[in-house]
C-alpha cells in the first residue's frame, strides 16, 4: 500500500514537471525548428506537401541505388554466394538422407546446412549483409555535401530530418527487397531440388529470419550513414565503417577469447563462479551485433536450440529433447532482437542529432 | 513599397568570432538588391539565417512576414536560393534535376516536366535538355541553377555569387536574364557578389557588407555622393596639347581648384578638379584653344566606393590582428 502511494506521488510530480515544459522550450534548440509540426493541423498547410516531397526523395534515392554500379556488383556477389550455399546445403542434405537420418524441419536445413566446402546461407548473409549496408550508406550525406547538392536540396521546402529519413528508408527498402528476393530464391530453388514443401511454421520461421536480416543490415546501413554525416570525406567514412565491421567480425572474437582465458575460473570453482563466468562471457560477446544476429538466426532456423546460454544439469534433466515452438523460439531471442533494434535506433538518433545541428554551406 | 525581407539587429556568432554584427536591412518587393562584400564578410551566413538554415545568435528576421526559425518550410517554398558553386546530380539530365526540384516543391510530375522544359528554354538551355549535367560547362550550370531557383515560382530569389567563374559574355547574359526576370515577374532579387561592376549593372540598390557590418546602403548615386565628402567634381579630358592659353584660361576660372596632367607631350590627359560641375564650360574652352578628343565627368563608381570602404576594412582587420 505504502509503495503504491509513493508511486502515485512520484507520478503526479512528474506530470507537473512535464506540464511546465512547453513544446517550444523542448524544440528551441534544433536548427530547422519543427515547431510547426507540433502546431495544430490547420496551421501547417505544408505538411501534406512535405510528406509528398519525402516520398519523392525516397523514390529518387531508390532509383539512384538501383542504377549504381556498386549495387550491381554487390548484388552479383551475393547472388553467386547464395547459389553456392544452396548447392552446398543440398549436397549435405543428400549425404545425410543417404545415411538414413530422420529429418525434422528438413526445409530449414537449406539455410543452415553446409557440406563444408562453401559456408551456409546464413553465414553468407551475416558476412555480406553488412558490406551491402555499408556500401549503400557510406556516402549518403557527405557526397551530397561535397557535390554541392545538399545545400540546394536543403533550401527546398523539406524538413531536414526528412532528408535523412529518406536516405535511410530508400536504402532499407532496397535491402529488404534484395534480402527477401534472395530468401525466396533460395526457398524456391530448394523446393525444386529437394521436392519437399515447407510447413507453414517453417515458412514463418524463414520470414522471421529474413526480417531479422533486414534489421541487421539496417544497423550497418545506419552506422555508415552516421559516419557519412560525421566525416566529410566519403573515403574516410567508408574506411571507418569497414574498420568497425572487420573489428566485430574478426577481432572481437579474438579479444573475447583472450578475456575468456584471463577470467576463466579455477578448475575447482563453485557452480556459481562458473555460471557467473559464462554470464560475463555472454554479456561481452553480445555487445557485437554480429553475435546478436547469429544468435537470432540459429534460434530461428534451428528449432532444436533451446537456450543461448548455459544450462545446468538440473535444468536439463527432465527436459524433452524436442524442438521449440515458434513462439518459444522468438521469445528466446527477443532480447537479442531488441538489442539489435536498439543499436539501430541509437545510430539513427546520433545521426539525427549530428545532422540537425550541422550548418550546411555549399561544398563544405 | 512593401517590405519583403526585414532584418533587425541580426547577429551571428561562431564561438568568439562574430560573422554578422547587428545587421539592419530591408528589401522591398520587386527590387534588385546587391549585397557587396569581400570574401568572408558574412554574406552567406546572412542568407542562411534568412532561410532558417542556421540559427541566429540574436536579432530578428522576417521574410515575407514570417520568422525563418519557425516557418522555415513556408519560407523555403517561396524563396529560391542559389548557393555559390551550385551542385547538381551529375549523372542525371538537366531536366531530371529540375523535375526533382519541382516535385520536392509539391508540383505534380507532369506539370513539373512542362515547367522545366519552359524554363530551360527561357534560360537558353533548350539544346541541353537531355544532356547529363556532368557534361555541362560552368556557365550552363549557373543558368541551370537559375532555372532551378525559378521552377518553384518564388517571390524572392537569392543568388549567391551567380557570376563566379563565367566568361564575360555569359555574365552579361545571366545578368540580363536576372534583370528581365525581376522586371517581368516582379520577383525580388538579392544578389550577393564581390564583382562590383556586375552588381552595378543590374542592381537598384546596393549594400556594402564588411566584417559582418553593413557600412553603406543605397543606390549608386547615393553611395557616390556619400563617398565624395569634399563635394568636388572631377573632369577628365583629353586634348591635343595642353598649351599655355588653355592652361591659363582654365586657371582663370574661379571654380577650378587644381589641374593635373598625366605626362607632357602631344595628346594628353588632363584632370581638372572643380568645386562645381562646369564640364560644359571646360569643354568649350578646350575646343577653343586646342583640339578636344574626349571629356568625361568622373562619377564615383562602385570601384571607388568598394576600394574606399574595403580598404578601410582591411586596414581595420590588420589593426585588430596586430
Amino acid at each position: 500500500m505504502k509503495l503504491q502511494l509513493k508511486l502515485n506521488q512520484a507520478l503526479r510530480l512528474w506530470q507537473e514537471k512535464l506540464g511546465k515544459l512547453k513544446p517550444e522550450a523542448l524544440f528551441q534548440r534544433t536548427s530547422d525548428k519543427r515547431t510547426s509540426e507540433h502546431a495544430p493541423a490547420q496551421q501547417r498547410p505544408y505538411s501534406n506537401a512535405s510528406r509528398k516531397a519525402f516520398w519523392v526523395m525516397v523514390q529518387k534515392e531508390f532509383g539512384d541505388h538501383i542504377r549504381s554500379w556498386r549495387f550491381s556488383i554487390l548484388l552479383a556477389i551475393i547472388v553467386l554466394a547464395c547459389i553456392g550455399s544452396i548447392y552446398s546445403a543440398i549436397t549435405a542434405l543428400q549425404a545425410q538422407s543417404d545415411s538414413g537420418n530422420t529429418q525434422t524441419f528438413l526445409f530449414l536445413k537449406i539455410f543452415t546446412l553446409s557440406d563444408g566446402s562453401i559456408p551456409q546461407f546464413t553465414q553468407f548473409v551475416a558476412f555480406l549483409g553488412p558490406l551491402m549496408g555499408i556500401a549503400l550508406g557510406f556516402d549518403a550525406v557527405n557526397t551530397e555535401r561535397s557535390k554541392g547538392t545538399l545545400s540546394r536540396l536543403i533550401s527546398q521546402p523539406i524538413y531536414r530530418d526528412d532528408f535523412l529519413k529518406a536516405k535511410f528508408i530508400s536504402s532499407l527498402l532496397l535491402v529488404a527487397v534484395v534480402i527477401f528476393s534472395l530468401g525466396f530464391l533460395v526457398m524456391g530453388l530448394g523446393l525444386v531440388v529437394i521436392g519437399y514443401p515447407p510447413t507453414p511454421e517453417e515458412f514463418v520461421r524463414v520470414i522471421c529470419f529474413l526480417l531479422t536480416a533486414v534489421v541487421y543490415v539496417g544497423f550497418w546501413l545506419n552506422l555508415s550513414i552516421l559516419l557519412s554525416i560525421r566525416f566529410k570525406q566519403a573515403a574516410t567514412s567508408a574506411l571507418s565503417s569497414i574498420a568497425i565491421w572487420i573489428f566485430f567480425t574478426v577481432f572481437y572474437g579474438i579479444i573475447i577469447n583472450l578475456v575468456s582465458n584471463a577470467i576463466f575460473p579455477d578448475q575447482n570453482g563453485t557452480t556459481e563462479q562458473i555460471l557467473r563466468y559464462y554470464g560475463q562471457m555472454d554479456l561481452l560477446s553480445r555487445i557485437s551485433p554480429a553475435e546478436l544476429f547469429s544468435d537470432i538466426t540459429t534460434t530461428l532456423l534451428m528449432p532444436n536450440v533451446r537456450s543461448l546460454g548455459v544450462l545446468t544439469m538440473e535444468q536439463v534433466t527432465l527436459a524433452l529433447d524436442s524442438p521449440l515452438a515458434l513462439g518459444q523460439s522468438i521469445l528466446l531471442v527477443w532480447p537479442q532482437l531488441t538489442a539489435l533494434l536498439a543499436l539501430t535506433f541509437v545510430c539513427f538518433g546520433l545521426s539525427y542529432y549530428l545532422f540537425m545541428r550541422q550548418e550546411i554551406r555549399a561544398r563544405s | 513599397m512593401e517590405p519583403v525581407i526585414e532584418l533587425t539587429n541580426l547577429t551571428k556568432k561562431y564561438n568568439q568570432y562574430t560573422a554578422v554584427n547587428g545587421l539592419n536591412l530591408t528589401l522591398y518587393r520587386g527590387e534588385v538588391f546587391g549585397l557587396l562584400g569581400p570574401n568572408g564578410a558574412g554574406k552567406t551566413t546572412t542568407i542562411l539565417m534568412m532561410l532558417g538554415l542556421t540559427d541566429r545568435t540574436s536579432g530578428d528576421v522576417k521574410v515575407l512576414g514570417l520568422d525563418p526559425n519557425y516557418n522555415a518550410i513556408e519560407i523555403k517554398s517561396k524563396v529560391g536560393y542559389m548557393p555559390d558553386d551550385i551542385g547538381f546530380y551529375e549523372d542525371r539530365t538537366a531536366i531530371d534535376n529540375l523535375v526533382y526540384t519541382a516535385r520536392l516543391n509539391g508540383i505534380a510530375a507532369k506539370q513539373a516536366k512542362q515547367q522545366a522544359e519552359l524554363l530551360l528554354q527561357r534560360v537558353g538551355l533548350e539544346n541541353a535538355i537531355n544532356k547529363k549535367v556532368g557534361a555541362f560547362s560552368r556557365g550552363m550550370r549557373q543558368r541551370l541553377g537559375l532555372a532551378d531557383v525559378l521552377i518553384k515560382q518564388p517571390e524572392i530569389i537569392i543568388l549567391d555569387e551567380p557570376t563566379l567563374g563565367i566568361d564575360p559574355e555569359g555574365v552579361r547574359e545571366l545578368l540580363e536574364l536576372i534583370s528581365t526576370l525581376s522586371r517581368e515577374e516582379k520577383i525580388t532579387v538579392l544578389l550577393c557578389s564581390h564583382h562590383l561592376h556586375q552588381v552595378q549593372q543590374v542592381c537598384d540598390r546596393v549594400g556594402l557588407f564588411v566584417q559582418g557590418e553593413l557600412v553603406a546602403c543605397g543606390n549608386i548615386a547615393q553611395l557616390s555622393e556619400a563617398l565624395n565628402e569634399e563635394k568636388t567634381v572631377t573632369i577628365e579630358l583629353e586634348v591635343a596639347a595642353l598649351n599655355n592659353p588653355l592652361k591659363t584660361a582654365l586657371e582663370a576660372l574661379e571654380q577650378v581648384l587644381s589641374i593635373e596632367t598625366a605626362a607632357p607631350g602631344s595628346a594628353q590627359r588632363v584632370t581638372v578638379t572643380c568645386s562645381e560641375d562646369i564640364t560644359a564650360l571646360v569643354a568649350k574652352l578646350a575646343s577653343e584653344h586646342s583640339e578636344l578628343y574626349m571629356i568625361h565627368r568622373q562619377v564615383y563608381g562602385l570601384d571607388d566606393i568598394y576600394h574606399r570602404y574595403f580598404e578601410g576594412g582591411e586596414a581595420r582587420e590588420a589593426a585588430t590582428k596586430a
